[in-house]
Formats: C-alpha cells, sequence, structure tokens
C-alpha cells in the first residue's frame, strides 16, 4: 500500500470515529442536560412538568412531615419568595435538615415536586451554589453563606 | 520561629528552581557543562529545602501548633497522630506543598537516575521540570502558604473534615499527586525532545519508564479514590462521574494513550508527533484538574470571580504551559517525523485505535466536565450533565476497546497474521460469551441489562486473551521478557475490571428500609435483621450505633455495626457503613435516621462482583511496576544504541 493511500485511510477513519464520537456525545449530552430551577421558577411556571430537573432552595423551618416510622416525607423549599412542596421516599443525606440549603433532583406532577435522589453538601457552611445564587437574586442577602472554595467536599447521597 | 524556617526554606528552595530552569535550559542552549551541572546540584537543593518545609509543616501538625493558620483550621487536639499527619495534605495550603514536595522527588531521581541520558538533554528535562516548579512553588508562597501565622493562637483547632479522617483517604491524596505530577517528568522529556530536534529509539527508551511509574501511582489513586468514597460517603457508589473525579480520570486516559502510543514510538520509531502531543495533554490535563479542584470555580465560577487569586494564578500556569508547549510543537514537531509504513492489521493499527478510542473518551469527559462551567460564565443557565452522559461516552468508546486489546495484544508489529493465534482468540471470545451467559442466567438468574453478557464475555475473553501467553511459556519453561509479564498482567486486570463493573451495573441491589429492632428485611436472598441500636464514642465523635445480623438459607453470614456519627468540633453527622466482604458480593448497611414509632431509615445493599472493580486496578498498577522493572531499562546507565533489541 503506498503511504498515500495508508494515509487517506487514516483519514477517514479518523474522521469516522470523530464523526460517531460527535453523534454519541451530542445524543447523550441533548438527554442528560439537568436544568436547575429555583423555587420562584418552579411557582411561576417556567419549570417544565415531567421532565428531569432539579430544584433547589433552603428547607423551610416547621416543614418537615412524616407519618412516623415511615420511609416517606414532604418538606418546602423556599428562595424566601415562593415555595416548593417535595416529596421522596428513601434515605435524606447527613447533612439534610431544616435551614439547610438542598438540591433535590426528580420531576414536577402536579405542581409538587416528586423527588428520587436529595443532595446536601459535605460541608456545615455550604450552600449549593446555585441555591446561594437563587437567594441572593430573590432576596438580597438572606442566608446565604459564602461557598467553600475548598473543592473538597464530597456530595453525600 | 520555626515556622518562618519553613516559609524561608521555601523562599530559598523558590530561587534555586529558578536557578535549576535557568542554567538547564540556558546550559543546554549553550552547551556549557559547568552550567548543566549547577542545574542538577540546584535540584537537589531544591529537593532538600522542600523536604524541610514540608516537615516543618508535619511537625507543626504533630506538636499542635495552632499559631499556625493551616494547623489550626485543620487540625484538633483530639485528632489521633494519625490522621494530625495526613492532615498535612488534607486542606489546600498543605496539599499543594506535597505538590510541590513530589515534583521535586520526581526531579531529583530524574537528576540521580538518568546516567545514560546525553548532558544535554537531561539539562533540557531538568530545567522544563525546575519551569514547573517555579510556576508551583510561586502559587504555594505567595497565593498559599502553609505557614501564615495565626495570632493570638487558639487553643485548638478546628479539626479535620470529617470525611477526610480515613486511611485509604490518607494515601489517595499523595498516591494521585505523584501520578499527576509526574505526568510532568514525560512533559519534560517531550519539551527536551522538541528543543533538541533529537527523538530516536533510546528517547522513548527513558521516557517509558517514568510515564509507566507515573501512570501507575495515578492508577493507584484513583482506585483508592473510588474504594473510599465506596464505604467512606457511606451510600455505596464507586464512581459518580463527580468533575473532581473527571479531573484525575483524564490525565488517566491521556497517559494510558501515552504510554501504549510510547511503545510504538520506541519499537518502530513511528507516531513520534503523536506521542510528543499526549505527553503535552497528559501534563495539560493534569494541569487543568488542579485548576478544577483548587481555583473554586466547580463550586461555582462565580466564586473563583470573587476571589481569583489563587484560580488566575493556576490558569496562568496552565496558559503558559499549554500555549508554550504547543507552540513549540508547531514549530518543531514536522521535523520529527518519519516515515514507516505498516498494514492495516498490524500492532501499530491496534495500538492507533486504542489512542483514538482513549482520547475519544477523555475528550467527551471533559466536554461534559466543562459545559456546566462554560454555561454558567455565559450565564445561559444552571446546568448540570448526568451520570448517564459520562456512562455513554465513557462505554462506547471503551467497551470496544476491551475487545481490541484481547485480539491486538497478539498482533505483531508491521504486519500481523492471525494464521497461528486466530482460531484460539475466536475460541477464547465464544467461550468468554458463553461463560458470561453461563453466570448471567444460572448465578443470578437473568440477563441483566442489555450489555451484562457481552460486559461479562468481554472481561473473560480478556483476562484468558491476556493471560495465555505467559502461562503457556510458564509452562514450556520459556524466558519471557517482564515488559510482555507486566502489559499481560495489566490486561488482565482491566479484564476483571470489566467484569466487576457488569456484576455490580446489572445485579446490584439497593433497598431503603424503615425497620425498628427485630424486623427484618430480605435482599438477594440475604436476610438482615435490625437486632439493637445504642450509643457509642470514638476519639473525637459520638454516635448512634445499630446492630444488624445478616442470615441466608437460616446460617449466620456476618453482624455488622453501622453508626450515624456526630464529629463535636465540627459538628457534622456523618453516616459509617456496615460492610461484610466475600469473594463475590458485598452485603452493605447504612444508618439513616430516627423516623419515630421506634422505627430507623436504613439502606440496605447488595453489590456482586464489587471488589473486583478496584481488584482490576491493583493488577494494572502491579503490571506496570512488573514493565518498569524490565532489564532494558536498567541498563540505561550505559548508553544505548538507538537501534535497541527487541523484546
Amino acid at each position: 500500500m503506498t503511504p498515500r493511500r495508508k494515509r487517506l485511510i487514516t483519514l477517514l477513519a479518523v474522521l469516522a470515529g470523530l464523526g460517531l464520537a460527535t453523534v454519541v456525545a451530542l445524543k447523550a449530552f441533548d438527554s442528560n442536560l439537568q436544568y436547575f430551577y429555583d423555587p420562584s421558577e418552579v411557582s411561576s411556571g417556567k419549570a417544565p412538568t415531567g421532565r428531569t430537573i432539579r430544584v433547589g432552595g433552603m428547607v423551610a423551618k416547621g416543614s418537615v412531615v412524616r407519618a412516623p416510622g415511615s420511609l416517606e416525607v414532604q418538606f418546602v423549599i423556599t428562595d424566601f419568595a415562593k415555595d416548593v412542596t417535595v416529596k421522596y421516599t428513601g434515605l435524606l443525606p447527613d447533612l439534610f435538615r431544616e435551614g439547610q440549603g438542598i438540591i433535590a433532583h426528580g420531576s414536577l406532577r402536579n405542581g409538587v415536586f416528586m423527588a428520587d435522589e436529595v443532595l446536601a453538601k459535605h460541608d456545615e457552611k455550604y450552600t449549593p451554589p446555585e441555591v446561594a445564587k437563587s437567594l441572593k437574586k430573590r432576596h438580597e442577602g438572606v442566608g446565604a453563606a459564602a461557598p467553600d472554595a475548598n473543592g473538597n467536599e464530597a456530595t453525600s447521597r | 520561629m520555626i515556622p518562618e524556617i519553613g516559609t524561608l526554606a521555601l523562599l530559598i528552595a523558590l530561587l534555586l528552581t529558578a536557578l535549576q530552569a535557568f542554567f538547564g535550559l540556558a546550559g543546554a542552549y549553550r552547551n556549557d557543562a559547568v552550567w548543566m551541572r549547577t542545574s542538577s546540584i540546584a535540584t537537589t537543593g531544591v529537593f532538600a529545602f522542600v523536604l524541610l518545609a514540608f516537615l516543618i509543616l508535619v511537625r507543626a501538625f504533630i506538636e499542635h501548633d495552632y499559631s499556625v493558620e493551616y494547623v489550626a483550621h485543620n487540625s484538633n487536639n483530639e485528632l489521633p497522630l494519625m490522621y494530625r499527619i495526613a492532615a498535612v495534605w488534607g486542606a489546600h495550603e498543605g496539599s499543594l506543598l506535597l505538590w510541590v514536595l513530589i515534583l521535586a522527588t520526581w526531579s531529583l531521581l530524574v537528576a540521580r537516575l538518568s546516567g545514560g541520558l546525553p548532558d544535554a538533554f537531561r539539562a533540557r528535562v531538568l530545567g522544563t521540570l525546575g519551569l514547573v516548579g517555579l510556576g508551583f512553588l510561586a502559587f504555594t508562597m505567595f497565593t498559599s502558604s502553609p505557614f501564615t501565622r495565626l495570632l493570638p493562637s487558639p487553643s485548638d483547632g478546628a479539626d479535620l473534615n470529617p470525611i477526610l479522617q480515613d486511611p485509604a483517604l490518607a494515601a489517595h491524596p499523595p498516591m494521585l499527586y505523584m501520578g499527576y505530577v509526574g505526568t510532568s517528568v514525560a512533559f519534560a522529556f517531550a519539551v527536551a525532545a522538541m528543543l533538541s530536534g533529537r527523538m530516536d529509539a533510546s528517547w522513548s527508551r527513558w521516557t517509558r519508564p517514568w510515564t509507566v511509574a507515573a501512570w501507575m501511582r495515578l492508577t493507584l489513586g484513583i482506585t483508592l479514590g473510588s474504594w473510599w468514597a465506596y464505604y467512606e460517603l457511606g451510600w455505596g457508589g464507586w464512581w459518580f462521574w463527580d468533575p473532581v473525579e473527571n479531573a484525575s480520570f483524564m490525565p488517566w486516559l491521556a497517559s494510558t494513550a501515552l504510554i501504549h502510543s510510547l511503545a510504538v514510538t520506541e519499537k518502530r520509531g513511528l507516531f513520534r508527533n503523536w506521542t510528543l502531543l499526549l505527553a503535552i495533554f497528559a501534563f495539560s490535563l493534569s494541569l487543568l484538574g488542579t485548576f478544577l479542584v483548587r481555583s473554586g470555580v466547580l463550586v461555582s465560577v462565580h466564586s473563583f470571580a470573587a476571589d481569583p487569586s489563587r484560580g488566575l494564578f493556576v490558569l496562568a500556569l496552565l496558559l503558559f504551559f499549554i500555549v508554550g508547549s504547543l507552540s513549540l510543537y508547531a514549530i518543531r514537531a514536522p521535523s520529527l517525523q518519519a516515515d514507516g509504513g505498516f498494514a492495516p492489521v498490524s500492532r501499530e493499527s491496534f495500538l492507533l485505535l486504542n489512542n483514538a478510542l482513549l482520547v475519544a473518551a477523555a475528550g467527551l469527559i471533559l466536554l461534559g466536565t466543562l459545559w456546566p462551567l462554560i454555561m454558567d460564565s455565559f450565564n445561559l443557565g444552571k446546568i448540570s450533565v448526568g451520570p448517564p452522559y459520562f456512562n455513554t461516552v465513557f462505554l462506547v468508546p471503551t467497551l470496544p476497546l476491551v475487545a481490541l486489546v484481547a485480539v491486538g495484544m497478539h498482533a505483531t508489529w508491521k504486519r500481523a497474521s492471525y494464521a497461528s493465534k486466530g482460531r484460539v482468540l475466536t475460541y477464547m471470545a465464544l467461550g468468554g460469551l458463553a461463560l458470561g451467559a453461563l453466570i448471567a442466567f444460572v448465578c443470578y438468574g437473568s440477563y441483566g441489562v442489555p450489555l451484562t453478557i457481552i460486559g461479562f464475555g468481554g472481561g473473560f475473553f480478556l483476562m484468558a486473551s491476556a493471560a495465555w501467553e505467559p502461562v503457556l511459556r510458564l509452562i514450556r519453561r520459556q524466558a519471557q521478557t517482564r515488559a510482555a509479564v507486566g502489559m499481560a498482567v495489566a490486561h488482565f486486570g482491566i479484564g476483571m475490571f470489566v467484569i466487576g463493573v457488569s456484576g455490580v451495573a446489572s445485579y446490584k441491589i439497593e433497598k431503603d428500609v424503615s425497620m425498628g429492632p427485630g424486623d427484618t428485611a430480605t435482599i438477594a436472598g440475604y436476610t438482615f435483621r435490625f437486632d439493637s441500636t445504642n450509643d457509642a464514642r470514638g476519639p473525637n465523635y459520638q454516635a448512634r450505633e445499630a446492630h444488624v445480623s445478616i442470615t441466608s438459607d437460616g446460617k449466620p453470614v456476618a453482624d455488622l455495626t453501622t453508626q450515624k456519627r456526630q464529629f463535636k468540633v465540627q459538628s457534622m453527622p456523618m453516616t459509617h457503613a456496615g460492610i461484610t466482604v466475600a469473594w463475590n458480593r458485598d452485603l452493605f448497611v447504612a444508618l439513616g435516621d430516627e423516623l419515630g414509632a421506634g422505627k430507623w431509615s436504613l439502606r440496605l445493599q447488595y453489590k456482586p462482583l464489587v471488589r473486583y472493580i478496584w481488584l482490576g486496578g491493583v493488577f494494572m498498577a502491579l503490571g506496570g511496576l512488573i514493565a518498569i522493572l524490565d532489564r532494558r531499562y536498567r541498563r540505561s546507565a550505559v548508553p544505548v544504541s538507538a537501534t535497541g533489541e527487541e523484546g
């Protein structure tokens, strides 16, 4: 085989590989981009229903309700302007508590957020960046502690 | 007074790295033997002074010197000695000092162990490493000094983050950093080759063991991190596609591609430009990883903007090295290219595919990691890229790679013929798939997910294919090179890893339950009984403890204890999981919250074959170690001819 032909074949193989990679990436990308919404956006109907999204805010004081002995829990997250009710079944992360900033992962159904995962970061002072930003926007300076810049803390599931 | 000596030692080390860089690069340019020797001596000095600074910081932790701000923030009177030492690299400032110490160590080793290198070449390598060291020492000194005083000093410290108080995590950063920083050696060799315009077989032979040594540490570091996340974060996942994890995984993919490309460059003199480029990529991705983890951009690009000094510094370093090395590449690489042919079916073409697939995976992971940051910087919305994206873009390139490795490692250079081995390989592939199907249906009772049998089959195929040659030679009492054995062991490890991942992904069971004392729950044939709960205390925490006994068909399997720990100083709750290990599965219990009515929430997990994920990682690293011990690298003290030997 001449070097010229060899180069052509290599080039074609690389192009085919790149094309395939792009298709795969775009497809996987499109279906896995999860948008973040704050409670105000959810209340005003900006957040889509039925699609997987992330919603975050502070867990409202006194809002955590569960029947004794049950894994089902219901609580309200707030950005101090609007609230969203969240329902979840299962173990909550170590740092879940009232007044703590959290992010829930799931979808909206009839105005209630059905969470399949609740995330809180492994640091007392920490507020998830999306939550901190939205709180700042909605209500200048309410409890949005400075995010930790350490990068060491890991997400608790 | 002593911490000030630490600052002074860092300052002297900074000046010495400047000398190392200048006399190394300028000495090689002028071909001045005295200058080049000065660079080598400076390298030793840098190591000595960085080590001194490091030991001073260790001493401050051991002696509870809370007048040092870093110690006050990361230690505590009740923190056990082992974790006081691990706390040295538990946060930003100390981990940078560790970074610099490891770089100084690698540089010293290059200076001392590379007697066979031409003087000018070694000087260029040391000079380049000096530049890297200069950047990071300046970063440490001017933005992140670990010796900053805190006055008046507190009587007690704020304690080390509880999730870091763990043996595996004490070992994880040093191991990972040895790998990260080790890529700088391959990078320095690449820069030296481009500066000198000389890149022959002996160049690859010098570069290979260093690159494999770094790769091996990176492999072990990532494996340790994954294992730690599994049991310490308490929820039983082994990989989360967290940006911090990706930051370590991308350099791994690039250096894996690099060690394979180097093999072609050494044996056949081909892929030279590509090898240089990969060395640049691997190092750049390591720097990028450092930037991502250290700048705060992962928390928020805006927090980066709020306190930009650290992030900007690393970003400037990143740009300097990437732009600098790529410019050099653009100027010099064309003159280094060699022409040589190989057939479409040959070891070269298999390794080319290997490289293309690994780089594609790294690139797609990079895209997924950076995209949220890009969107956020342009205020296009807060997004996150979900794990399914990463699973897809990782699996699509690497699954074919498993079969390619199994077939490709038996290919010969230039032109491969499968006349003798094709039949055996076909049987192995079919046998692997059959065994996979058998295990899926007989042991686990279902075909699992669509890829399960392909995963099992590919894993067994690769293990058989890797073991074939060494075992055959062992039986026939034929000699074999350590390089060949090392390759087989590492590839065998990939097979184990693939089987472990397939098993966990297909058949794991996770169940959240509400249980009170005396209650039972059954998953995968194992009955978990909540026996009792009580209070417990550790050296620096109090805990609620639950005892769970596990039985299978009425026979006892294990008694597990799981705790919800409340750390005193940081008042931070943390789950400590109870895990029992067997050769074919883990059983896992984690205690949640008190639910009222005498019930507790518990997470029960059944993790089949999960240990093979980490065991596979250990085998890969072990294979690397064996390969480095190959004879031909140890001859490097004697000048080697450019043609080299086959092996």
